[in-house]
């Protein structure tokens, strides 16, 4: 199955169009020691129920989080997704457009990024945000590039509490980006030191990258590292979790220049951590080094109100080598489905997905820590959605217990954090239910 | 294009989100919590509670639908109309595709699950990876970036990384004067320095002057091929040896491998990278901007540099993600790649097979050269063919002063997408058709053309304001610039 449509007439009449004989011709200028002497070695094609039968034999060899219970977390999130997200979302016009470049045919697009870009805004108490980026990592990369553009500095500090990714992509950036000198902060007790931000932070300084509620589930000081960063005039980059900021003090709020995060938890499938949604939200006075697309509203020739994409100026396409970021085209689709989520779930809704998430996230904590030979890892510190049991069990033989009894317990952090290889991180989702959360307990308990 | 869909809604405005529902709204039903309520306020720091809910909009289930329903049917889409839009092969996307994306097994995995839950879907990692292999003639590949863009982003990772392990410090990237736009951005993002190789006028590059501008501080050319005026430079072959010769390496962007798929491999002709655009060659979605995929196939030198992880097959069958590559560039982004794109990129691989493969490229390149010809006589041609999978033209009609753009916003009054306005050349248009099209369509296409020529010369006015039967007429972009506007606020 090719899905091409013109039959051998059809190709004959073309050809005769053309006036020469074979399609053949048309690749008669290319050199033929460059020309594939024989087919690809690619299998022969399926019919659709060849091929469905190939997919489900795939899927078939996965365990979906759906058929076990899920605990698993650290950037990637089982929330639930309403049916609205796939229904309106996925319509086939939104899913077979491209780039809305042509105003007049697609306000449709446009008029749903411009929502998308009004929604980022009120959930992050920012003044602008984009259309979106590919996922939070790289939009945390072009938040960093973005920095330097606005202040010139070089310097970034990156909270060693993040997530390990954010790190490592910043670091796979910043060494390939001359202009880019990074440091990371140590971690005192789950959190950022704020000693280490005070001592390290200094004129040269541009940004500091930090992430909130962080990657153990912690939540970071962030009026007080706002008012550090933006004393040595920096910029503070904060990575947030957006469901979130349906219970905790948006990064607008505590002073953050440039918000980014990771949207998959919006209505997106996990789908092994991609296609995710980078959103990334600014302050007015930076609008202009925005990387990526923006729809903007304006009017049409009668007056009417209509929407374009705006501020091309800044875009790779226009500036070229002068450009300050490379991204062309948007996340699209994810975004789509980020603005159906979020307005089906509004004012209310996301309000008590966040309120659910910290009591069920709470409840189990307590539960578990109640439990002979298991403790939070940071019993001082507060956190949201998630957080770190330490255990005196073998994490590996327990992770293994639990997901023999049908539930994925958690996440092990040995493999970034050596020392904490009698840890692993839980996250709790509004998803899960109280006998879940039991059942989790149980098979913690029975470990030997 | 017309889509009123029975009623006369094509003037109406939709209102905004914000315009609509009322306090109190909802469209979600989420179950009760079956916990203890906790109160924040208590158990957190005051100074990072939120004093109120996000002030997100408040509707209810049937006017959600209504809303984005309505904005659908404002977004014009190959589903419902052709769409040539010059480099961007917008060709059908096979509904099996979506089905396959969602299955449960793909769609409901965690990154941190157990390799040994996930075997299925590495094997399909693993055979795409193949597939890229044998599709570029280049042996090993990797698919994590996100995105054409991100793809030649860590493409020149790679190549700085290559030098830089040679105890070499090699500074500047040749680009033709043809290129797109994220070519000479991503050697900034990167950076290098990008030096402007000039083409011919038939759009080829010029022997001459990257001879000239090729020494031992070029890192490497960054070239498309068939390039972005939509012809095959048989010179590939000579550019990767004046490049090779001083220790630089050949970089294709990979954007119109559909004009080569069986026909021609990057490998055999002396590209060392190259990235995929898997929205554009096999047919996942452009989604209204996204989510793509820009796997990055290498040459045997660059191998030791790919970003990590990397799907392995171990001798017993099984598969794994391989962390401990210590020559590694690092990580391009969290956790693996565009997966679910890279599912519905499988199922189109795997449906059409090595024969329809080839009938892709076969069928797209005889499809615009068709359309060429059919053209020629009413519009100028400023690079001669026979053409790859897409061509430019310049409309002339100086004497009525229509542009380029107004005969691509009269298409639209047609149901046919605008070609891409004004680049590569100034003031053309630059179409491909893409393989899936029916002659029916094809001809349409040339007819429309042809009868918006002769409106040029007769009727102008009626392509100076088109388009006439949108929901809106010509968008004032130069004030959106200039006051922009691109968030609402209340009041």
């Amino acid at each position: 199955m090719d899905y091409t449509q013109l039959t051998s007439n059809d190709v004959q009449r073309m050809l005769q169009t053309i006036g020469i004989s074979s399609v053949d011709n048309l690749f008669s200028g290319i050199d033929a020691r460059h020309r594939v002497p024989s087919g690809l070695k690619i299998p022969a094609g399926l019919s659709e129920p060849e091929m469905l039968a190939d997919l489900q034999r795939l899927a078939s060899r996965n365990k979906s989080t759906d058929q076990q219970i899920s605990f698993l977390g650290a950037g990637i999130y089982d929330h639930f997704i309403p049916t609205l997200v796939d229904a309106l979302a996925h319509q086939s016009e939104f899913v077979t457009a491209y780039t809305p470049y042509q105003a007049e045919a697609s306000q449709g697009t446009l008029q749903a990024f411009y929502e998308f870009q009004t929604m980022v805004c009120q959930l992050f108490g920012m003044d602008v945000s984009n259309a979106s980026l590919y996922e939070m990592t790289s939009a945390a990369a072009e938040a960093m590039l973005m920095a330097r553009d606005i202040n010139g500095r070089r310097k970034v500090l990156i909270s060693g509490a993040a997530h390990p990714d954010l790190l490592a992509v910043l670091r796979t950036y910043a060494s390939n980006n001359a202009e880019t000198q990074i440091a990371v902060l140590p971690i005192t007790d789950g959190i950022t030191s704020l000693t280490a931000l005070r001592s390290q932070i200094d004129p040269e300084t541009c940004a500091v990258v930090m992430q909130h509620p962080n990657f153990f589930g912690n939540l970071e000081a962030q009026p007080q590292i706002a008012d550090i960063v933006h004393q040595s005039g920096a910029l503070l980059i904060t990575a947030v979790d957006p469901i979130s900021c349906g219970l905790l003090k948006p990064p607008g709020d505590y002073g953050t220049d440039i918000a980014v995060a990771e949207g998959q938890a919006l209505g997106i499938p996990q789908q092994f951590g991609g296609p995710a949604l980078g959103l990334l939200a600014t302050r007015n006075e930076y609008m202009r080094k925005i990387p990526g697309r923006l729809v903007g509203m304006t009017v049409d020739k009668e007056g009417r109100r209509a929407f374009c994409l705006t501020l091309q100026a800044r875009e790779q396409h226009i500036r070229r080598e002068k450009a300050s970021s490379n991204v062309c085209t948007n996340q699209g689709l994810m975004a789509m489905r980020a603005t159906v989520y979020m307005a089906t779930m509004g004012r209310q809704g996301l309000r008590q997905v966040a309120q659910q998430c910290f009591d069920k996230a709470h409840y189990a904590a307590r539960q578990i820590a109640q439990l002979p030979g298991y403790e939070l890892a940071f019993p001082k510190q507060s956190f949201f959605k998630e957080f770190v049991i330490r255990t005196r069990h073998d994490v590996k033989k327990l992770l293994h217990h639990a997901q023999a009894h049908g539930v994925l317990a958690g996440v092990p952090l040995d493999c970034w954090f050596a020392e904490m290889n009698d840890c692993f991180m839980m996250t709790v989702t509004e998803k899960r239910t109280r006998a879940e959360i039991d059942r989790l307990v149980e098979i913690l308990r029975n470990v030997q | 294009m017309t889509q009123n869909h029975g009623v006369a809604d094509v003037d109406v405005t939709i209102p905004l989100l914000f315009e609509e529902g009322s306090p109190g709204s909802c469209a979600v039903s989420l179950s009760k919590s079956d916990v203890p309520q906790q109160d924040v306020r208590k158990m957190l720091p005051a100074e990072l509670v939120a004093d109120d809910s996000p002030p997100l909009p408040e509707i209810a289930e049937m006017d959600l639908v209504r809303h984005f329903t309505r904005l659908a049917h404002r977004a014009f889409s190959v589903d419902a109309n052709f769409y040539p839009l010059g480099s961007c092969t917008m060709k059908y996307n096979p509904r099996i595709n979506e089905r396959a994306a969602a299955l449960p097994g793909f769609a409901n995995l965690h990154p941190y699950q157990p390799v040994d839950q996930i075997q299925g879907l590495l094997e399909l990692l693993y055979a795409v990876r193949e597939f890229l292999q044998e599709i570029s003639g280049l042996p090993e590949v990797c698919l994590q970036p996100a995105a054409g863009a991100h793809g030649e982003m860590t493409g020149l990772m790679l190549v700085n990384a290559y030098h830089r392990d040679r105890g070499e410090q090699r500074l500047n990237v040749l680009v033709p004067d043809s290129a797109h736009g994220t070519n000479p951005a991503t050697c900034t993002v990167c950076s290098r320095t990008a030096i402007t190789v000039k083409s011919r006028p038939d759009g080829k590059v010029d022997l001459d002057d990257l001879r000239k501008k090729v020494d031992r501080h070029t890192a490497a050319l960054m070239i498309t091929n068939p390039n972005t005026v939509g012809v095959f430079d048989e010179q590939i072959g000579d550019l990767a040896e004046i490049l090779h010769e001083q220790g630089a390496l050949l970089y294709m962007d990979g954007a119109n491998m559909n004009a080569m798929l069986g026909i021609m491999r990057p490998g055999d002709f002396g590209v060392d990278v190259m990235h995929f655009n898997t929205h554009k060659t096999f047919s996942t979605p452009h989604g209204g901007g996204g989510p793509g995929s820009g796997p990055v196939a290498v040459a045997e030198k660059l191998r030791p540099f790919l970003p990590i992880p990397q799907v392995i097959k171990k001798t017993d069958a099984t598969f794994e993600l391989d962390h401990n590559r210590p020559k590694s560039i690092g990580k391009v982004r969290a956790f693996f790649g565009q997966v679910g794109v890279l599912v519905r990129c499988y199922t189109y691989i795997r449906s059409l097979g090595t024969e329809g493969l080839r009938n892709v490229s076969d069928k797209a390149v005889l499809s615009a050269n068709y359309l060429a010809k059919r053209l020629e006589k009413a519009y100028h041609f400023p690079i001669p063919g026979p053409y790859a999978h897409e061509f430019i033209l310049v409309p002339k009609f100086e004497e009525t002063g229509v542009t380029e753009i107004d005969v691509a916003k009269r298409l639209i009054d047609h149901g046919i997408h605008p070609p891409t306005m004004s680049w590569p050349v100034h003031h053309c248009l630059m179409i491909e058709p893409t393989e899936t099209e029916s002659l029916r369509t094809l001809d349409y296409f040339a007819d429309t053309m042809l009868k918006i020529a002769r409106e040029a010369r007769e009727t102008p006015e009626v392509v100076k304001n088109a388009p006439h039967h949108t929901p809106i007429s010509r968008a004032d972009e130069v004030g959106a610039a200039r006051k922009p506007n691109v968030r609402w606020l209340p009041g």
